[in-house]
């Protein structure tokens, strides 16, 4: 185990805790730096998408992960992002605008939404967002002049200025920049006096309140935010998928967005990139499956829904902290070796009481 | 006369949202947590309900209570593997877990019934009443009297028998509850068993009035809408939440541009948020310190 002596508050807020850190971040980047002259189109594609959705991931998790507010809904915000961007490209705005303005547009609608979220908890937000997705998608199939109904709408091939990205190579860094950007951005919010009010209030809002937290502020700056980095991945996705259709944004994609978090570890970052690589891979891995079992259980037509439910449940019973949790325990079991207890890690359980008064 | 006839199917759809509501409102009054498995439960109970009648055609008399026993022996099941290892998690983890054992229980069904639309041939099925141009269905009639003769039976039971007050203890503090001697483990499989039962009941019900499929858990969507509305752990609520929401889309889906229909529900339930979150019958009320 590694202690790290602080003889400053500052190193409190560092962006790298120690060298250590610094030396595997820097292999991290030559790596995936050097992936696209290693791998193949398929590869990199896959790739890129893995980026999308933990750029999306971001978004959620600090929603749900540091503030803890659960959204059942941001497919919703993942397809206003996209359906924004492809309009204003379509409308000829250049890239880098559209994709902004995609963003913000988002991420008012976040806020909004997030308005009277704010009065309510738990359950009560998830079913509200719930809703709300719904009824984006009912919107996206009824608003034929702007998102082309059932039909779709086709995304013109991303540019910015002269140099064209709609080529693996040349997505898969725009992707990689993206991501890293938000990844900064997100680690700078965490240092910072909201991402510290988001952290106090998922732990107890009675205390945040009384410590002079502006709940209602704190919560919808949270959601706005949360759905600003989710419209940002929906206007990179809709690069990614090429043509937009309402089924691209369905219950099942808000369900998977929110098993990534969970299955990555809620309430970390490193999280939300194993989640995000999970899901990427997850239906190469189940089509792998189809073809090892027997013909008979392959062909049902609800299996990948079905297995993504199977290990959003055993991940929830067995390993609540998701992959990065394990990886702690991995991590900490040879750090202490041989001293390590399995109690170190247990969980504490709180019982039910009610909140309901009366 | 057409007034007339769209709240009777809208009362009749309503129930059915109020069904699965009971359900939904069940397991939260009693242990806290929130089922959103439970129109794949009803789905469920409606494909029992079919292995029984159409498939091994047992009378119906047999095959009712035969259903609702195999789904509440499944409910306790469910109970005992899934939810008790997630007692003292929070709230939020046994959501996610419920929503995870949706999307199980759908490809479990697929795979076994398989994804083709079915209909449950029962014995009152097809026959109505004419009242003057009033048409009314038979199914449309049961569903009524069912609905209103459970939520009697559910009533007396939480109001007037020793476990049912129990299970309310076993709400409002579980350590508590465990401390003067409730069974609180026990308890909590029973309700499962019984919620379960209900929605098997709400999957017979509904049977004839939509086909029965894999994908028709969603309704459980707008039953929880109409829980919301009716104020979340009151089972009156829910029943008058499921009615507000079944004759609301009737309406709208006469009088509304197409669309409009499939969200009022939704619509209802934020309008509902807004302006009232406790819902029409309020349980909640804010903690204080």
């Amino acid at each position: 185990m590694r202690f790290i002596r602080k003889t400053h508050y500052r190193q409190d807020i560092q962006l790298f805790k120690h060298e250590g850190q610094v030396f595997w971040y820097a292999l991290l980047a030559l790596g995936l730096l050097a992936a696209p002259f290693l791998l193949s189109d398929f590869y990199l594609g896959e790739l890129s998408l893995v980026f999308i959705y933990a750029i999306a991931g971001i978004g959620l998790m600090l929603l749900t992960g540091y503030t803890g507010q659960v959204s059942l809904g941001h497919a919703a915000f993942l397809a206003i992002g996209a359906y924004t961007h492809a309009y204003l490209l379509a409308q000829g705005w250049p890239f880098l605008a559209s994709a902004a303005t995609a963003t913000i547009f988002t991420a008012v609608v976040g806020g909004i939404v997030g308005i009277p979220a704010l009065r309510m908890t738990g359950i009560y937000l998830a079913v509200a967002t719930l809703a709300f997705a719904i009824i984006v998608e009912q919107v996206l199939v009824h608003w034929e002049s702007v998102t082309g109904g059932f039909r779709g709408m086709a995304v013109e091939l991303p540019a910015i200025g002269a140099l064209e990205l709609d080529n693996s190579f040349n997505f898969y860094f725009l992707c990689l920049t993206v991501l890293v950007a938000c990844l900064w951005l997100a680690l700078n919010l965490l240092r910072s006096p909201t991402g510290r009010a988001m952290t106090a209030i998922r732990d107890s809002e009675i205390s945040a309140q009384s410590m002079g937290i502006h709940l209602a502020y704190t919560k919808t700056t949270a959601f706005a935010i949360s759905a600003g980095f989710t419209g940002l991945a929906g206007s990179l996705l809709a690069h990614k998928i090429g043509y937009l259709a309402p089924d691209s944004f369905t219950l099942l994609t808000s369900i998977q967005l929110l098993l990534m978090v969970v299955v990555g570890g809620l309430g970390s970052l490193h999280g939300v990139i194993y989640g995000a690589i999970f899901i990427g891979f997850l239906p190469q891995g189940i089509a792998v499956l189809r073809d090892t079992l027997p013909s008979g259980v392959a062909q049902i037509p609800g299996l990948e829904p079905g297995i993504f439910g199977l290990i959003l449940v055993l991940v929830l019973i067995y390993e609540p902290l998701g992959i990065y949790g394990r990886w702690l325990k991995i991590r900490s079991y040879f750090e202490e070796f041989p001293l390590y207890r399995k109690a170190m890690h247990k969980r504490q359980r709180s019982y039910l009481r009610t909140e309901r008064l009366k | 006369m057409e007034v007339l006839q769209l709240l009777v199917s809208g009362i009749s759809q309503g129930c059915v949202y109020g069904l699965i509501a009971l359900g939904f409102v069940l397991i939260y009054k009693a242990t806290e947590m929130v089922n959103f498995a439970q129109g794949d439960l009803m789905m469920l109970g409606a494909f029992f309900a079919y292995t029984y009648l159409n498939l091994m055609e047992l009378h119906f008399l047999i095959a009712l209570p035969a259903t609702i026993f195999t789904m509440a022996i499944l409910g306790a099941l469910t109970e005992r593997v899934m939810i008790r290892p997630m007692i003292g998690e929070p709230h939020f983890s046994v959501l996610m877990l419920t929503i995870g054992l949706g999307f199980i229980l759908r490809a479990a069904a697929g795979a076994i019934w398989g994804n083709e639309p079915r209909s449950l041939d029962l014995p009152y099925a097809g026959g109505v009443i004419d009242l003057n141009g009033l048409i009314i269905g038979y199914e449309n009639l049961v569903i009524v009297v069912g609905t209103a003769l459970l939520c009697t039976l559910l009533f007396l039971f939480f109001r007037f028998t020793r476990l049912g007050i129990a299970m309310q203890a076993a709400s409002q503090n579980q350590l508590a509850a465990f401390y003067v001697g409730i069974p609180v483990k026990r308890i909590y499989s029973l309700v499962w068993a019984i919620s379960a039962g209900i929605s098997a009941v709400a999957g017979i019900l509904v049977a004839p009035v939509s086909l029965i499929d894999p994908l028709i858990g969603f309704i459980g969507i707008k039953a929880f809408a109409a829980a919301i509305v009716g104020g979340f752990g009151s089972l009156p609520g829910a029943i008058v939440g499921g009615l507000i929401i079944g004759i609301v889309e009737q309406f709208a889906g006469l009088y509304l541009p197409t669309g409009f229909s499939d969200v009022s529900a939704y619509v209802i339930l934020l309008v509902m948020l807004l302006i009232r979150p406790e819902g029409i019958f309020a349980t909640m009320q804010q903690k204080k310190v």
